[in-house]
């Protein structure tokens, strides 16, 4: 491309579509306006298209550039008319939704479970030859889901090749169905054992439409993901896309393919953390699911670090209003009830969780009720992570190899990744994050369910331009960091804490600020959670000294030296210990959870009850 | 975007409807265009393929994959009956023949020598569907289903669980706010859809499927109540598959909660009358509501549509809604005015806001998106 300096990118969710408008401005891309407008993936309209022109209409009457010419995008840019590219991401029609198959629960069918997650698939099911399903009931399985594509794994290259063609015999006897295009054969993809390839082939061949890709597990000790994301992600193009209504014409519009909602997102954050050198976190709170993203440098054993693995999660049934009622039931209600700083009635706690998921798009109207859907929120983004860490394990992308000895180390899954001391930057998006009525609410959410360790800065993504801002760093990264790091991320502050234990009131660490107009210090108390203003902008050093016993991120007792950011949450020196002790005592729970309310001016005055 | 997005749920005496009848997979239509159906008719039929079985002929017969061909009694596409033996070894001494047999009636799918692996695959399952309301058949979708319009009372509701079903409905209260009275439900209630313009308990819907009731309506339900029901908690709400024996449908919400006036008016005076009901449920993207469908009796005079209110134009001064959150939770009020600044409620939040009169004549401040119009 010659130039780029007015960009078009929409966002096809589910219910909404998003479109974003970014320029350029001297040196630097900023995202200028933006509109919306209802998805129309489904019936009356049952055209795409429609939303997205709708939304580029809106982005045209608030900025008075003409972006359209009746139903055709301008390209490229002149002067205040047209743009130089449009670019899109969707997750309309339920996103991509993908069954995985592999021989060992905790082997192969694990990586095909990270290599479909991480191309921004939802799935559905695991299944492998040790799941314990007797063989009918996996056919049985198979055959009830209608997923948009199977990704079939198993063996290593030159291993035995019975089991995984058992596999491929088990989803041929189901002869599964795909969502859409009733006349349609299933794609499957066949990323197992090479040797198994001619067999497979003669199982699967006539039934289904077979695409044969590297095997993502060619020993045991590397896996090789890359390969069959660039299947599924052709084939979401090709079969997936191609089928929902309006995409193939969108497909045209646009000057990059089409991503799947969440794999841009992976992008952007795998960009961010590769030029920034750092660890990040990231989640997607919505109504129905909550997806977690994760970057972390893998560190070797000589302590060099490796380069960043990304890892992405989805849990299906973890979200803030069709599944809340769901969080309650995995969460389990002592959990739930543990966040809320009132008495309050378990039997209408339930139905007022019941009555969200009937209800999904009302609001809090009442002081008590947003303190209730934020317990919930706690909760389900906690679970979230459990799940994350669970999956973001050992053995990731192509470039990390262990030895078979490492392998028999460790635990049948490796360890997690996710090392909370380690984590740098820790973004949240989603309603309840982006639009709590007090950004620091958005704070306090993220550091009781997450709980990080040492010192940590914390963002949101205000209006969730993540997935836009992926698709357009595969176009131009420059211009994709520009608009992150300026209109896309709103930096709430920094926490700093302390792992240890100790009594309450004792001091576990000191702190020193350095940098900007600020030079400050103090301690950090067991049990206590204290707020420093330090206001959006800021940027400086923080040095915590912990106390004999305590980590920081440094090792027991040793200081260390770590960059913060401000924000509305300031510098949050968190005592509370990790993980966060709260009193086994309903009454002393509450009086806890009022002060550190209070400590961070969360509901106002009247939060909680009176301590 | 225009307008505050407004869920609505529908209650009206009298419109037209129609019903997507379709087949899971493709099959035959049984009716046509034109034709007059009762609501318990099948109009559409299939089979789906039977349940697939897997026997370990190699570990049986104690033999490799290879050699599994040659030990096999019957080929790929044959019928085999239970206790059919269909692989047996060859050995000099007859005694120490051993055989395997079908263990159960159908055909064999396959005879892997790779895995060792042989299915096969039970008789087909007959799927049939129903016609669900009394009407007329206006579109046949080929081999896949049939469109059925039909006229009458139609009640959409906020909740349910269980299929549809149909029977007469039974009135049980002489006003709002209700709740079904186990006492109340007798062997008079077989057959029929009991209706309660209150809380619905678990007592009481157990009482009603003892007497065998088809369907229980009520005002609200109370989540413990829903769980005793189901037997576990339900998370998400996709409902309708729920094997209870009865449909379950809620006009209103979880909690006592009295059913709206005019739903009530509206089913008091269908009393009797032959209803079609579903519980089924889904609140993702394509919402789905329970309903209860009231078709007009046969022989009597079709009245003319109810015409919806301000239904697609937005929300409206006067227009009727029920408030759909606390602390309002369930009163019912018509929209006194509206603003079109952001406005901040007591949790903090600035949102749009409307004024709202209640049926007692106080008025208050809530949120727009916590209240739903009452279309008609």
């Amino acid at each position: 491309m010659d130039k780029l300096d007015v960009v078009i990118a929409t966002d096809c969710g589910s219910t909404t579509t998003k479109a974003i408008l970014i320029e350029r401005q001297g040196d630097v891309y900023r995202q200028t306006f933006r509109g919306e407008a209802p998805t129309t993936v489904e019936a009356p309209f049952e055209d795409v298209t429609r939303g997205v022109l709708n939304a580029i209409q809106e982005v045209e009457e608030l900025s008075g550039r003409q972006i359209l010419d009746g139903e055709t995008i301008i390209t490229p840019a002149e002067g205040d008319r047209g743009v130089d590219i449009y670019i899109s991401t969707s997750s309309a029609g339920g996103g991509l939704q993908m069954m995985v198959a592999g021989v060992i629960q905790s082997m192969t069918a694990e990586s095909a479970q990270r290599c479909a997650l991480g191309a921004g698939a939802i799935v559905m099911d695991v299944l492998a030859s040790n799941d314990g399903r007797l063989p009918h009931q996996k056919i049985e399985r198979i055959r009830h889901l209608r997923p948009d594509m199977v990704l079939l794994s198993g063996g290593t290259d030159g291993g035995t090749v019975s089991h995984v063609v058992e596999m491929a015999e088990f989803v041929s006897a189901a002869d599964p169905r795909p969502r859409f295009g009733a006349g349609f054969e299933l794609p499957v993809i066949f990323a197992g054992n090479q040797d198994a390839r001619p067999e497979v082939e003669r199982v699967l061949g006539e039934k289904t439409a077979l695409h044969l890709s590297e095997n993502i597990r060619p020993v045991l000790e590397r896996e090789n993901l890359g390969p069959a994301r660039h299947v599924i992600h052709d084939l979401f193009l090709e079969h997936v896309m191609a089928q929902a209504p309006g995409y193939r014409k969108l497909m045209s519009w646009t000057g990059a393919p089409i991503m799947p909602t969440p794999a841009a997102v992976g992008q952007i954050m795998q960009t961010i953390a590769r030029q920034q050198d750092i660890n990040v976190l990231g989640v997607d709170i919505g109504g129905a699911t909550t997806d977690v993203f994760s970057v972390f440098n893998v560190i070797a054993d000589d302590g060099s670090a490796s380069e960043p693995v990304f890892n992405r999660t989805v849990s299906a049934n973890l979200g803030m209003s069709y599944s809340i009622s769901n969080v309650l039931a995995e969460a389990t209600m002592d959990n739930v009830v543990r966040w809320i700083p009132f008495e309050i009635d378990e039997a209408d706690l339930r139905d007022r969780i019941k009555n969200k998921m009937i209800r999904p798009t009302t609001i809090p109207h009442m002081l008590e009720e947003l303190q209730i859907e934020h317990g919930v929120a706690r909760e389900a983004l906690r679970l979230a992570l459990v799940q994350h860490k669970d999956l973001a394990v050992g053995l990731k992308g192509v470039q990390t190899e262990r030895t078979l000895s490492d392998v028999f180390d460790q635990s049948a899954t490796g360890e997690s990744l996710i090392d909370m001391m380690r984590l740098d930057l820790l973004v949240g998006s989603g309603g309840v994050l982006s639009h709590a009525p007090a950004r620091v609410q958005a704070a306090a959410m993220m550091v009781d369910a997450f709980q990080p360790e040492g010192v940590t800065q914390l963002a949101v993504d205000s209006i969730f331009m993540m997935p836009h801002l992926g698709v357009l760093s595969a176009v131009d990264e420059r211009a994709a960091t520009d608009v992150f790091e300026r209109d896309c991320i709103i930096y709430l502050g920094t926490c700093v804490a302390p792992v240890g234990k100790g009594k309450p009131g004792e001091v576990c660490a000191t702190w020193e600020l350095s940098g900007g107009d600020a030079a400050q210090s103090g301690d950090i108390r067991v049990g206590v959670l204290e707020q420093v203003a330090l206001e959006e902008g800021y940027e400086g050093q923080v040095a915590v000294h912990p106390a004999k016993g305590w980590d920081a991120g440094g090792g027991p007792g040793q200081e260390v030296q770590r960059p913060v950011r401000g924000g509305v949450a300031g510098l949050l020196l968190d005592g509370r210990g990790r993980p966060l002790e709260m009193s086994s005592d309903a009454g002393e729970r509450r009086t806890q959870l009022t002060q550190w309310n209070q400590a961070l001016g969360l509901y106002g005055s009247g939060s909680g009850e009176e301590a | 975007m225009a307008h505050a997005y407004t869920p609505g749920l529908r209650v009206t005496r009298h419109t037209t409807l129609q019903r997507d009848r379709r087949l899971p997979m493709k099959g035959k239509v049984l009716v046509a265009q034109g034709d007059t159906v009762r609501r318990d008719q099948v109009v559409a039929r299939t089979e789906l393929p039977g349940n697939v079985t897997t026997v370990n002929i190699v570990n049986r017969l104690g033999i490799t994959a290879e050699e599994l061909p040659s030990f096999m009694l019957v080929g790929e596409g044959d019928q085999v009956t239970k206790g059919q033996p269909i692989a047996e070894t060859r050995p000099f001494i007859k005694w120490f023949k051993s055989t395997v047999e079908a263990d159960i009636d159908g055909t064999v799918e396959s005879i892997s020598p790779v895995t060792g692996q042989v299915m096969l695959r039970e008789a087909p399952l007959p799927v049939e569907v129903p016609a669900y309301v009394d009407g007329s058949v206006v579109d046949v979708i080929e081999d896949e289903g049939v469109v059925v319009e039909t006229n009458g009372a139609f009640v959409q509701g906020i909740f349910g669980v269980g299929g549809e079903s149909w029977g007469p409905l039974h009135m049980i209260s002489d006003g709002p706010g209700q709740a079904l009275d186990p006492a109340q439900l007798d062997d008079t209630c077989a057959g029929r859809i009991v209706v309660a313009t209150g809380l619905v308990s678990h007592a009481a819907i157990e009482k009603a499927r003892q007497v065998g009731a088809v369907g229980v309506i009520g005002g609200g339900i109370r989540d413990s109540d829903l769980r005793q029901l189901l037997g576990y908690d339900l998370g998400v709400a996709i409902t309708g598959t729920e094997d209870i024996g009865l449909t379950v449908i809620v006009t209103e919400g979880f909690g006592e909660i009295s059913m709206a006036g005019r739903t009530f008016d509206i089913l008091k005076d269908c009393h009797g009358l032959e209803a079609s009901v579903s519980g089924a449920t889904q609140i993702r993207a394509g919402v789905q509501r329970p309903e209860i469908i009231v078709p007009v009796p046969e022989g009597q005079p079709i009245p003319e549509d109810e015409v919806a209110g301000s239904q697609g134009e937005g929300m409206q001064e006067g227009d009727a809604l029920r408030v759909i959150r606390a602390p309002y939770f369930g009163h019912i009020g018509k929209v006194a005015s509206l603003t079109a600044d952001l406005q901040a409620v007591e949790s903090g939040a600035r949102v749009r806001v409307l004024e709202v009169e209640f049926e007692d004549g106080q008025k208050a401040i809530v949120p727009r998106a916590n209240v739903e119009l009452i279309e008609e």
